[in-house]
This record gives C-alpha cells, structure tokens and sequence, in this order.
C-alpha cells in the first residue's frame, strides 16, 4: 500500500484518501456567454498526461481536507504535496 | 549403442507460426496504432470487408500484450440505450459465428451472465434494463432469489449478509472466450490477407501537414500512411496529444486475478456492480475474478492492494465456496474511461485520423463489433450507422450515452 504525505497530518495509508482529478481546474470566467464547446471543455475534458500530474486528494478519513499532489502517473510516485491554494510546486 | 541425447531433443517441431514478422515498409494506405483485439479485428475487417490490404498494424510490445491478455473475457450486450445495444448486439452476433469465420478455436463459450441486484434502486434499474434490452431484440430476463440459485448453484442467496441478493437480469446468450485465442485468430487471419503485424515498433509522434495527417514516426522509423487509426485503448490521450488532440479519457489501472485450477464449480458469470466483483471459471479450471477500477489515473499496469482485499471480501460473501481457494496471481491493465462510460468511435478534426477509445473497463466484447464497425469508418471516410453515435462532438453537444449502469464498474 502506498503512503501519501498528507501536508496537515504527515504520511498515512492511502486507504484514508480519496481522489479528485486534475487540481487548478478554476469554474470558467465569463460562464454566461460560454459557447457549448467551452462548457463542453470544463465539463467533460481533464489532462490526461503520462508522467507528473497536479491532482487533488482529500484525506477523507483523516483531517478531511483537500490539497493537491504531483505525482507521476507513470510510476505512482508522488513528487510533492501542497495546500490548497499553493501554487504548483516545481518539480525536476 | 544409442548416442546420449540433448534434453528436449525429442520434443516436437515448433508449431507453425501464425503470422510473419516483417520489417515496416516506407509507406501503408492504412496504419493501425495498437496491436490489441481491436487494432486485430480493425485490420482483419479492413481487408475482407472492404478489400484493403495494404495496411501495417504497430505495436509498441508484443502483440495483444495489453488489455486484450489482460482482461476477464466477459461477452454480453444488455445494455441500456438503443445505441449501445446497436454495437453490443452487432458484436455478439459477430461472435456467435467467429470460430468458423476466422477459422481459429477462440473458446466461445455462451454460458450466460447474471448481473445482480442488492438494493431496490438496483432491482428497479434493473428490471428497466430487461425491458429495454427485449424491445430491442436483446435476451433478458428477470431471475428472483430462487432462480439465480438454479442458474448459479454456488451463489450464496441468504438474507442474511450485507448485500444480500435480491435477484438478477440474465442474458443467456451471453458468455465468455478465451482472449489471447481471439487475438491470435484475428492476427492470423490479416496476416494470411497480406496485413503486415509490425510488433516492437512504438509510435512516439505523428506527421500533420496542412490539418491532414500523412504519417507516423516510430521507433523503427518513420512510416507514411494515408490513414491512420489509433486503437491504443489507455495510452490513446498520449498518442492524441500527438496530433494536438484534448480527449476527455482519463487512464485508470484496472485489476484482475485468478485462482489456482478447480474442478468445474461455475456454470455461468456471475457480475455485480454493487460490490465490485465479477467472476467466471475459465475453461483450464482456474476462477477469474476482476475487480472496479483504481480511483487514480495510471498508466503504471499495476495497482493497490485494498482494492483487490476489498473485491476478495465481496466474492466470498458472494460465493462461501471460495474461502479456501489460492490466489494464483494478479495484474493490471490501463483502461480509458469517458465520462459517460461509452466509447469514443469515429472521425476527428484531423483529416484522415480516425479514433477508437474510450472502452474503458467493457471493450473485449466489443472486438470484432468495433473491428467491423471502425473498418467501415476508417475506409468509407463516414461512421458506420452503430458507431455514428458514438462521436467525439457528442462531448459538446450534450448527446451523451450513459451507460454508467450497465457498465461502470462492470463489464
Ligand atoms: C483487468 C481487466 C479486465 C477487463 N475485463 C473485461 C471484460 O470482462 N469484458 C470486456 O468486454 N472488457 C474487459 N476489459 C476491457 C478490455 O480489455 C478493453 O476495453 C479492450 O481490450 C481494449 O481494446 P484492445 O484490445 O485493442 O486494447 P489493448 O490490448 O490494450 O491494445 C492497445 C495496444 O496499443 C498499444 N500501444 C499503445 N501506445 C502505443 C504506441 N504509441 N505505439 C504503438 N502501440 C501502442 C499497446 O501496447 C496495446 O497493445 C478489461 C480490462 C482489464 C484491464
Ligand atoms: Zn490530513
């Protein structure tokens, strides 16, 4: 099993996460004269790289909070952790 | 006095290989990316439906060493929508009569699936799905408690577990095959047709010129093409982003496991959405059991453990029968999933580029359906009528088929 570094509560077991997807997806600015395609964008469409990924966690079984993580997707490796609204760390 | 002899010098002469391995040519009418069912079943469709043969199908490993040896070789078509039945359907029907059109054994065995339901939502959703799949010619039925136990004898119907069985659709003409068969019957078939099964060549970018693609750059260099056709299941939003494509795929790791050889105790498939598992007994003996997917995106051909803990408690609760059985081993595959839990069929903004993704956890049924239907789409330049739902743009115009009931976490 593998171990995420919570940033509020240190490493635990990943059974006590739950997943969010793709972080930094911000709601769309100007959304009522969105075209359909732009909506379809937001709605439907997330990266979906092979390598580093910044993507939301929530320590659901823990402190129950949100932050985000690069991890590669590649190997499961998770790269770094940040809070939620931290910028995306740089990682090598 | 006999001379001493070499061992294994007795044994017999190699089998007769079933296809060639030729180098890559400088240039194709068709290039198929991946060499899984669905590249196979493309190629094959390709050349004796529409008498293309000048086609070369690239595969970054071995042939059908991606899902297609990974899977749990569930065949069934009730599902909901008239769409998806329309595909499914085609493609069962394909099977019933695959053995002697590709003239390979592939172990079709039409043993029946069970889908159970353990919540009224389940039962109702269910009974709705009989429905639907009868007016649309698909076989179905509704099973109680009692008659899933005369179907499957070994499913445990007590009320008294956690999710305890409330009953079932059933498809009898549903079943199983033995995949890497399929895949072979498929490879050998093209090659006999003249289709060149390119193995170890990985497409690693793609050629556009003027909005029309015209080749492919590989690992064994750069081979040009008049079409080209991705069937590369979970890698395909890397090889999209080849051609400055944005799919809304997201790549899960998906796990399976097998169980030592048993004597036949399994007559059918038994499936269940609620509490992730799906099991049948493959004809050596061993039980196949396979389990939902991992909630992150992968694409590392492995998963975690507590997904399988959590699917073995599932299958024992299910099946008391189990609890001595060994778990021989367990792997991964790397599934495309969309969010409406259909596939993704047709053309693209790029000229001549045609794509099949999105199968998710459910596309070996569909291998030779799709394979006949994307034949046609990649040939004819237009969607065949049973893909022609299953566009990209229906992302934006809304027209979506969800079959999150019918295929979320099961096959
Ligand atoms: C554990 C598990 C259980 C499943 N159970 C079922 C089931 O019971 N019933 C069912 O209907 N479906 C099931 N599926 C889904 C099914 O296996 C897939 O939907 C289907 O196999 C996808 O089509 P394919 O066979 O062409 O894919 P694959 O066999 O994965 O073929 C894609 C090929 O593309 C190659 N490729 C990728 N990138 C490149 C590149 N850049 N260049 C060259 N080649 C490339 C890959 O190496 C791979 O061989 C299951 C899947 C898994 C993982
Ligand atoms: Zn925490």
């Amino acid at each position: 099993m593998q171990l995420i570094a919570c940033p509020h509560c240190g490493p635990r077991e990943e059974t006590e996460f739950h997943y969010g997807g793709q972080a930094h997806v911000a709601y769309p600015a100007g959304n009522a004269t969105l075209s359909d395609e732009e909506w379809g964008q937001f709605v439907f469409f997330r990266d979906n790289p092979k390598g580093p990924f910044a993507e939301r966690w929530v320590h659901s079984a823990g402190c129950r909070r949100w932050f985000n993580a690069v991890r590669d997707t590649a190997t499961h490796q998770i790269l770094a952790v940040y809070r939620q609204g931290e910028p995306k760390p740089v990682v090598a | 006095m006999t001379a001493p002899r070499t061992p294994g010098a007795d044994l017999p002469d190699h089998p007769d290989f079933l296809w060639r391995n030729p180098d890559p040519k400088p240039s194709y009418d068709v290039v198929i990316v991946g060499g899984g069912g669905h590249g196979l079943a493309t190629a094959y469709y390709l050349a004796k439906n529409h008498g293309i043969t000048n086609i070369a199908v690239l595969e970054k490993g071995w042939l059908a060493g991606g899902n297609m040896a990974r899977n749990t070789t569930i065949i069934r078509s009730n599902y909901l929508w008239d769409e998806s039945s329309g595909i499914y359907e085609h493609s069962l029907k394909l099977w019933e009569g695959l053995e002697e059109d590709l003239g390979y054994p592939i172990l079709f065995s039409q043993r029946g699936v069970l889908n159970l339901a353990h919540s009224l939502q389940d039962v109702r959703d269910s009974v709705r799905r009989v429905h639907a799949n009868r007016l649309n010619g698909v076989d179905a039925e509704w099973l109680d408690p009692q008659q899933v136990k005369e179907v499957c004898p070994i499913v445990n119907i007590s009320p008294d577990v956690r999710y305890p069985v409330l009953g079932a659709t059933y498809q009898p003409r549903a079943g199983i095959a033995k995949h890497d068969y399929v895949a072979w019957g498929f490879a050998r078939r093209a090659n006999e047709l003249g289709v060149d099964l390119i193995q170890n060549c990985e497409v690693q970018g793609l050629d556009i010129e003027g909005g029309r693609v015209t080749g492919v750059r590989t690992s064994r260099g750069t081979i040009r093409a008049g079409r080209v056709a991705l069937a590369a299941a979970g890698h395909t939003s890397v090889l999209a982003e080849m051609a400055g494509l944005r799919l809304p795929l997201q790549s899960h790791p998906l796990q399976a496991l097998v169980s030592e050889l048993l004597e036949p105790v399994h007559p059918t498939v038994v499936m269940s959405n609620a509490v992730h598992v799906y099991v049948s007994q493959a004809h050596k003996g061993e039980l196949v059991m396979g389990a939902g997917i991992d909630g992150y995106n992968g694409y590392g051909q492995r998963g975690a453990f507590h997904i399988i803990e959590r699917q073995m408690a599932a299958a024992l609760e299910l099946f008391p029968i189990f609890a001595r059985a060994h778990l021989l081993r367990s792997w991964a595959g790397i599934v495309d999933t969309t969010p409406d839990a259909s596939p993704i069929v047709g053309l693209t903004p790029v000229e001549n580029l045609y794509l099949n993704c999105g199968w998710g956890t459910g596309g070996f049924k569909a291998t030779p359906g799709v394979g006949w239907c994307f034949a046609h789409t990649v040939a004819t330049g237009t969607p065949h009528p049973y893909n022609a739902p299953f566009t990209l743009e229906r992302f934006t115009t809304g027209a979506l088929v969800d079959e999150h009931g019918a295929a979320a976490v099961a096959h």
